[in-house]
């Protein structure tokens, strides 16, 4: 086995594994599987695209990559902008569609499919704007630098490997030791009773969306750093962020990186073993493989 | 009107027929019984594929070519897409509601996917090509043509509706609705939930694969880009619009949609340069996904609500009417 499989596994599993993170927290807070959270990975990317070109051409060499990197300080803030708005969008598809269900106390499956109807829409206005031609954040060419044991990586990708571990570990330090992942963890399990003890149902729902649709955005600009930048490109996840989401168990942060991981590392192994064009089949296989042999997960509390 | 024209209205309404067929098959699965299937794209285009095989005469470099007729191709379709159907439906209704969702969403993809890369069987992208068409040796009169198969399809959406029908008012069917409004109630009764929502997804699987069947007769070629998630966006818009619950709003949904459908493609070709027409259709996505939306918030019920059905028993004995 070639050892390029690892890191190849764990640059994907990261990134699956961010916008797991987001999917998680909205299935067991809002208490549904959203479909639409693909496009805010693809949005994400678009909108540091285009934050990137702008500030690029207000403000000469924001552009020029920082060595060893392919990219500029513009990225950076562009980024950091992205996620904001990647946010806003997702509170304004809140306020727009799930809010209402929510007031209506609608069954949960209108939910699904309002969310499946908003992923089509987001999707194709994407296209609509952008058309269906990939787009780069930069055109510098990155060699691989050896790591030792057979394997490479270039300094992008180990870039995105650490920034993945910086936001997970800050996500999970927000949610186990800060008064508003204590309310989160409370509307987990109860909404009612949660908001009866004074937990601002509310604000914990807005930060379950900001917080999903940066991680989100993080996800898609890795992505478009170390592939490419498609309207397709947050749908075409949308199936590995599930089977990470089930496969680390519904609710829980670390079960969610670690299903990335595992789904990222099973991609890089389908490709080489059995053949690139069927990589995308094996999402589907730990899925069915996750709901035979343990329906909850491997964090996952018993339903 | 001219023969063009009629010849060209034959053709849309057999396709919108088609579709008005898969939506039958939805609204049992969604109307009668609340499951939630994303992969509509893939019980179609297995129907279409099997018949396709089953059918087509030998050819080079693939399986299948049995060369076998029509009906034979129609069944097998129906029979593998229920099989599909069972399996999934066995794997996720014995646990959560959303897990059939994005099951049904991995079924898809995963289709696909077989369809483009398992060129032995499906032809890889190109598909497969010379599918027998029914009544072939009228294809040189298009009129006469396209007016059999409308009166084929049509008897087949017919006597789809009268079947659907029959067992919506059978006890079957009232156990199914009781058990989408009530599961615990109807448990209490006896009722398994779990092998009643089995059978009734196999049952909508089997027709989307009938329907699957058809259209690829009736077009005569198939090819994965057919069978692509917006099919699913499609019907799930022709079930809302005409009213999920009601066999008759299922199949007045898909006509609109389709009739809007063709209508907005046309208009996209005729006013959009060619350069700018893939842009244009990406629009209409747009529209389809936020109609859905909006249709969910506004009109939930549809165009056609759902029928209120009380067995005839309980009717005969004039029951007090219960607001639904």
């Amino acid at each position: 086995m070639n050892p390029q499989v690892v890191i190849d596994g764990l640059i994907a599993g990261s990134m699956i594994g961010l916008g797991a993170i987001g999917l998680t927290l909205v299935y067991s807070i809002l208490r549904f599987p959203n479909f639409a959270h693909g496009e805010m990975i693809a949005w994400g990317a678009y909108f540091a695209m285009s934050l990137s070109a702008l500030i690029g051409a207000v403000i000469g060499g924001a552009g020029a990559p920082i060595a060893p990197f392919s990219f500029g300080w513009g990225l950076v803030l562009a980024t950091i902008i992205a996620m904001g708005l990647t946010a806003l969008l997702a509170l304004a598809v809140d306020a727009v569609l799930f809010r209402i269900f929510r007031k209506r106390q609608s069954v949960m499956i209108i939910i699904v499919m309002a969310s499946f109807g908003a992923s089509m829409a987001l999707r194709s206005l994407l296209e609509f704007i952008y058309t269906s031609r990939p787009g780069y954040f930069t055109r510098e060419l990155q060699i691989a630098m050896p790591l030792g044991g057979g394997m490479r990586a270039t300094p992008d990708q180990l870039f995105a490997l650490g920034l993945t571990a910086l936001l997970v570990v800050f996500v999970h330090l927000l949610l186990t030791r800060t008064p508003t992942g204590r309310a989160m963890r409370a509307v987990s399990e109860n909404p009612s009773l949660s908001g009866l003890f004074g937990v601002d149902v509310d604000k914990v729902i807005r930060t379950v969306w900001i917080l999903g649709a940066a991680l989100a955005c993080a996800a898609g600009v890795m992505s478009g750093l170390l592939v490419q930048i498609r309207p397709y490109m947050g749908f075409d996840l949308l199936l590995p962020l599930f089977a990470a989401a089930i496969l680390g168990g519904i609710g829980s942060v670390p079960g969610a990186i670690v299903g990335g991981l595992i789904v990222g590392l099973g991609e890089a192994l389908a490709v080489q073993f059995v053949g690139a064009q069927w990589r995308a089949g094996v999402a589907f296989a730990i899925l069915v493989a996750i709901l035979l042999v343990r329906p909850t997960g491997l964090f996952g509390r018993q339903a | 009107m001219s023969p063009e024209f009629l010849a060209y209205g034959a053709f849309f309404l057999t396709m919108a027929l088609t579709y008005a067929i898969i939506c039958l098959g939805l609204n049992v699965q969604w109307g009668q019984t609340g499951l939630f299937n994303v992969g509509i794209a893939a019980f179609v285009a297995i129907g279409a594929y099997a018949s396709a095989i089953l059918t087509t005469p030998d050819a080079a470099g693939r399986i299948g070519g049995f060369g076998l007729p029509i009906a034979v191709g129609w069944v097998g379709g129906a029979a593998l897409s229920a099989l599909l159907a069972f399996l999934v439906g066995w794997l996720t209704i014995r646990l959560r509601a959303d897990y059939l969702a994005i099951t049904t969403f991995g079924v898809s993809v995963s289709v696909q996917l077989v369809a483009l890369n398992l060129v032995g069987l499906t032809g890889g992208p190109f598909g497969i090509t010379f599918i027998p068409r029914p009544f072939g040796d009228l294809a040189g009169n298009a009129l006469a043509f396209g007016l059999a198969n409308l009166a084929l399809v049509a008897a087949v959406v017919l006597v789809t509706y009268l079947i659907l029908e029959r067992l919506v008012r059978s006890p079957w069917g009232r156990v199914l609705r009781a058990i989408r409004e009530d599961e615990i109630a109807a448990q209490a009764l006896g009722k398994s939930p779990k092998w009643l929502r089995i059978q009734a997804f196999t049952l909508g699987g089997a027709i989307m694969g009938l329907a699957g069947a058809i259209q690829a007769h009736f077009i005569g070629f198939i090819a994965p880009e057919n069978y692509l998630p917006m099919i699913t966006f499609q019907v799930w818009a022709m079930l809302i619009v005409g009213g999920s619950g009601n066999n008759r709003g299922a199949i007045l949904g898909a006509i609109l949609v389709w009739a809007l459908w063709a209508l907005s493609g046309q208009l996209i070709e005729a006013t959009f340069p060619a350069g700018s027409q893939a842009r244009a259709a990406s629009l209409r996505l747009v529209l389809i996904g936020v109609a859905l939306c909006a249709i969910l918030l506004v009109r939930p019920q549809g165009i056609l609500r759902e029928v209120r059905t009380l067995s005839r028993h309980a009717l005969g004995r004039k029951q007090p009417e219960v607001s639904s």
